[in-house]
């Protein structure tokens, strides 16, 4: 039975509409992900979650009870805000026992949980020290032992490792998860990354102004993006734009701006407009034809990118569009920056989605 | 000559000492970025070099010449920060003007000045908006116009995309590296993302504790670095304590709690402690063969362009990082595996003095 359901929800601030008609189901022990641009609604989603803002349409429900009312202490439910927010006169521990302290627990319990907490997120050692004498991400780690003592079995996480550095986030992430997890916890974890969003989630959703633009598995997701903005947001791809010309069996061919490029004709109406998207990993670069692809054109090596575990390549085909390969292999880059050569990816790997009302770029936009 | 000289440069504030001993040339038109831990030194560095921040010792040169008594506003020096600082209440284009007018630039220059940056930071059609009206990235192109306006060659980007959403991030900082280029400028870029170092930058400084501790290109610093910190802190590593156990023919065997591996490294000798370090991406995974170093998956999370595995060898945890690329079904939990490490990706360090933990600290 799901312990968090939300149907129907919408808020305004004003005239602003933050979150329309929003309905998702959260079961017992699960890490959800939410990922969006700012100003997408995420935060004031969680809000809604915690009880720190009443919705003006729609219904929340904790175990099947309509909580629309309940104040944000009596739920079950902790929202644990970006920047730590510990009070900066009381110790590490005292941070931590205070929220069992403020639901009426007596002091040796909620000092017995604050301690067992910290030793969770590896800090008993530093359990005397004010905030002030801790770095980021001890306090953050704070901030998440204080969530956890609550004894609140929701966690709610408002973008927990945006104020620390890139390489500790790294490891934070996956220790927070496993926190979670050991503890037997419900988390939604709201993030921008979108990195962060499937490294963790065990479900990911996926907000733009308000709305769900996607929801699912990460892997789902990224396989099967429900649309342009999501394919863009989660994981990024190369986008043409085409008309379909005609479709010959499961195969169509799109004409995009003076190539043919081979996608499933599974949607595809002839003569639409349409956008295609390929994945950065599913574009081969080569001297020679490759065997087995669908779809091979030449082109010429604009920019690399060197990112560590991989490099990019930005190409430029024959009609002007960009498309970018993402390669694995080790050593010194296989071309140089103005060679020409082949670029191929199978039709299996082309997503074709409809073409927006609004234009391809606008749909890119992220915020 | 080198755009900017930083000689011997020490900053102490009371008993702490922000900076120690730091040099560092950079050349005319590089793009360098500095990366390191929170409290590493490295915004202070770069508040030095601008003058915001006097060094207690050591010298800064600009273009040959000590900037010690030059003023800071006489400094032509170009200086972007992460909190986005526009004038609210004037447009893109009067906020790109600012700083020309502040100089007293004759209003025709101004006016060609401002519509070339306004093309330069592909905002023409925003020039009447204000800054509320536009997005974070765009907020902070302006900033940069900004900047660039006033003529300055040497530019100072203190986590300049520090304050956007990741995707934009990621986009902008190729369109802000070829700026740079086009307009041959000379740029130290501070950020804490590793990633954005290694893809933009000609060199990567590396610093922690107020000293610099490398510097070197992008894939230096990533496939070979110097110091296991440096290994641990750009990109994931697995870092596996060992020791000798023969060094014969040019071969050198290390054994890792007993997996032996054969590494083609000299400068070791039999008997002594050591790290080895080898990248998530270049350890392969097979399924079990016969001999080999044996595993068991323990965790797999899908990361898009790849599958990230953690595999439990007995007494330690190793990481791999699989391609996506082509369309295979990977490994699941549970499964037994043999990996194979190659071994000329294995870079080998001594152990360090205060042990491993301590040396790859990051707070």
């Amino acid at each position: 039975m799901p312990p968090l359901r939300f149907v129907n929800v919408t808020k305004r601030f004003g005239k602003v509409l933050a979150l329309e008609r929003l309905s998702l189901d959260v079961s017992d022990g699960e890490y959800l992900c939410v990922l969006g641009p700012t100003g997408s609604g995420k935060t004031t989603l969680l809000k809604l979650m915690a009880g720190l803002l009443v919705p003006d349409e729609g219904s929340i429900y904790f175990d099947d009870d309509l909580v629309n009312d309940v104040n944000a202490q009596d739920r079950n439910a902790v929202y644990v805000p970006q920047r730590y927010a510990l009070f900066p006169h009381l110790t590490v521990l005292q941070n931590v026992a205070f929220g069992p302290l403020a639901r009426g627990k007596s002091a040796s319990f909620s000092m017995e949980i604050a301690s067992k907490t910290l030793d969770l997120v590896r800090l008993s050692s530093r359990a005397q020290a004010l905030p002030n004498e801790l770095s980021g991400g001890m306090q953050q780690r704070v901030a998440l032992a204080r969530g956890l003592a609550s004894g609140a079995r929701l966690l709610l996480l408002d973008e927990p490792l945006s104020a620390i550095d890139a390489r500790l986030r790294l490891d934070l992430r996956h220790k927070i998860r496993d926190i979670v997890k050991q503890s037997g916890l419900t988390a939604i974890h709201v993030t921008h990354d979108q990195d962060e969003a499937m490294s963790v989630g065990d479900e990911v959703l996926i907000l733009k102004n308000g709305r769900i633009r996607d929801s699912g598995h990460p892997r789902r997701v990224y396989r099967r993006p429900s649309g342009i903005f999501v394919t863009n947001l989660f994981g990024g791809a190369s986008f043409f734009e085409g008309i379909v010309d005609n479709t010959v069996g499961e195969t169509a061919l799109v004409s995009a701006r003076g190539l043919v490029i081979q996608a499933p004709s599974r949607m595809l109406t002839l003569t639409s407009p349409v956008v295609l998207a390929v994945r950065k990993e599913r574009v081969r670069l080569s001297t020679n034809p490759p065997p087995d692809m669908d779809n091979v054109f030449e082109g010429e090596v604009r920019s690399i990118r060197f990112l560590g575990n991989s490099r990019e390549y930005v190409i430029r085909l024959s009609n002007g569009d960009s498309i970018v390969s993402r390669n694995f292999a080790e050593g010194e880059p296989e071309f140089k920056v103005g060679d020409m050569i082949l670029v191929s990816f199978r039709e299996a790997d082309v997503m074709a989605f409809e073409y927006p009302p609004q234009g391809l770029s606008k749909e890119l936009e992220i915020a | 000559m080198p755009a900017l000289d930083i000689t011997g440069v020490s900053k102490t504030y009371g008993e702490i000492h922000a900076l120690e001993d730091v040099s560092l040339r950079v050349e005319d038109r590089e793009y360098v970025c500095i990366i390191g831990p929170s409290g590493c030194g490295k915004s202070t560095l770069i508040r030095c070099i601008s003058g915001i921040e006097q060094p207690s010792q050591g010298e800064i040169y600009v273009d040959g010449k000590s900037v010690k008594r030059t003023l800071i506003e006489d400094r032509q020096i170009g200086y972007v920060f992460q909190d986005i600082a526009l004038f609210p209440h004037l447009t893109v284009r009067d906020n790109l003007a600012y700083g020309l007018v502040v100089r007293r630039t004759p209003t025709k220059e101004t006016r060609t000045v401002t519509n070339e940056m306004l093309g330069l930071i592909n905002l023409r059609d925003r020039s009447r908006s204000y800054p509320n009206e536009l997005s974070g990235g765009a907020q902070q192109k302006v900033a940069v116009g900004r900047a660039i306006a006033t003529g300055a060659h040497l530019f100072l980007l203190d986590e300049p995309l520090g304050a956007l959403d990741a995707i934009v991030r990621a986009e902008l900082r190729y369109e802000l590296r070829k700026l740079a280029s086009d307009l041959g400028l000379t740029v130290i870029h501070v950020t804490h993302d590793q990633e954005e170092a290694l893809s933009i930058a000609d060199r990567v400084v590396i610093m922690k504790s107020g000293r610099i501790i490398e510097v070197g290109s992008p894939a230096e610093i990533y496939h070979n670095p110097k110091t296991l910190f440096t290994a641990n802190f750009v990109g994931e590593a697995n870092l596996l304590e060992g020791r000798v156990a023969n060094v014969e023919n040019g071969l050198c065997t290390v054994d890792l709690g007993g997996h032996l591996l054969n590494l083609p490294i000299h400068r070791f000798k039999v008997g002594e402690r050591v790290v080895i370090m080898i990248r998530p991406e270049s350890v392969e995974l097979t399924p079990q063969a016969e001999k080999g170093w044996i595993g068991t998956v323990k965790q797999v999370t899908f990361l898009g362009s790849l599958n990230r595995y953690v595999i439990d060898v007995g007494r330690i945890n190793i990481i791999s990082e699989v391609s996506t690329k082509e369309h295979s079904t990977g490994f699941g939990v549970g499964e037994s595996v043999s990996l194979l490490l190659k071994e000329d990706s294995v870079t080998m360090f001594q152990y360090p003095e205060e042990g491993l933990e301590k040396e790859v600290a990051l707070e």
